[in-house]
């Protein structure tokens, strides 16, 4: 259900879980689904051998549509006017992923109430792998 | 370099919201009908599935060329160039005009944005170059922007991405 003006302050914050121990045949599932089949992302010989990484990790989109399922989980399906992220550090199999969601302003555009919201992606040891902002129409 | 016909189906979006394993009703057919919306809608960052209908996409195997990837060798493509370095993916942004439907025919059309370089913490110059992506609807109408940050370290593999 889509999130009314009224249910938000500034500063009302949300946490999800978006991910508990990611597999390496997730990082293959959004391979075929997306189409982005970068051996670095499902190849540990290639990712290993020739890229010299310590393994196979986490397509940057991946942890970003893990993190929009946070967002669209709080303000609701298709509410979402913008979302944009910088990608910060890897994610690697077997990571577990929180998401935070926080408005940093309410505001009327169109005569429509959209939210500001900040969005911080981090793993189980508190690294953040993304940060960035989106901003969602709300019911009034 | 992009999509010129990108049509969006239900299953397509079935397969991408179990990729990003979200189970949200909205993205599966069977279960859409109850929800607010009450028909398939594709998740935020599908737009991104339309590598699929590039045909000249560099990150999917060609049929009888040889693939970056691992087989007999470690790569199927040895570098030629001497360098370490790696691309990747820096930022994301996504502007929304309307949620994308089973249905819709998108065409994608690319520009170039800004370049410019960075000295990375490893030592080491950082080059970013920005793609602009348009999609646009059957009827020409702007549905989503999407700006992408690329990074191209000197060295392997980096802190960044």
């Amino acid at each position: 259900m889509a999130l009314s003006r009224q249910q938000l302050s500034v500063g009302s914050t949300r946490e999800a879980i978006v991910v508990d121990d990611l597999t390496r045949t997730q990082l293959v599932m959004y391979a075929g689904a997306s189409g982005d089949y970068n051996p670095l992302h499902t190849d540990e010989v290639f990712a290993t051998e020739v890229a010299g990484f310590p393994g196979v990790f986490a397509h940057g989109m991946l942890t970003m549509a893990l993190t929009g399922k946070a967002l669209t989980d709080w303000v609701g399906d298709g509410r979402l006017r913008t979302f944009g992220v910088r990608f910060r550090g890897q994610v690697w199999p077997g990571d577990t992923l929180t998401t935070t969601v926080t408005v940093r302003a309410l505001d009327e555009v169109d005569g429509e109430p959209v939210a500001d919201i900040d969005v911080v992606t981090t793993t189980q040891t508190g690294d953040v792998v993304l940060s960035g902002t989106a901003s969602a129409r709300l019911d009034p | 370099m992009a999509a010129s016909r990108f049509p969006v189906e239900a299953g397509h979006i079935m397969m991408f919201a179990r990729a990003i394993a979200d189970p949200n009703p909205v993205y599966y057919e069977e279960s859409a009908g109850s929800t607010e919306i009450g028909e398939v809608i594709a998740p935020p960052t599908f737009t991104m599935a339309s590598a699929q209908f590039d045909p000249d996409y560099l990150l999917r195997p060609t049929i009888g060329r040889p693939w970056l990837g691992s087989g007999r060798e470690p790569t199927g493509v040895p570098r030629s160039d001497g360098g370490g370095g790696t691309g990747l993916h820096a930022e994301q942004h996504f502007t929304y005009h309307r949620p994308l439907r089973p249905g819709d025919v998108l065409s994608a059309e690319s520009r170039d944005g800004e370049r410019w370089e960075k000295q990375g913490k490893r030592g080491g110059v950082l080059k970013f170059s920005e793609m602009i992506v348009d999609y646009r609807d059957q009827e020409g109408r702007l549905v989503v922007t999407s700006r992408m940050v690329g990074v191209q370290t000197e060295r392997a593999p980096g802190e960044e991405g």
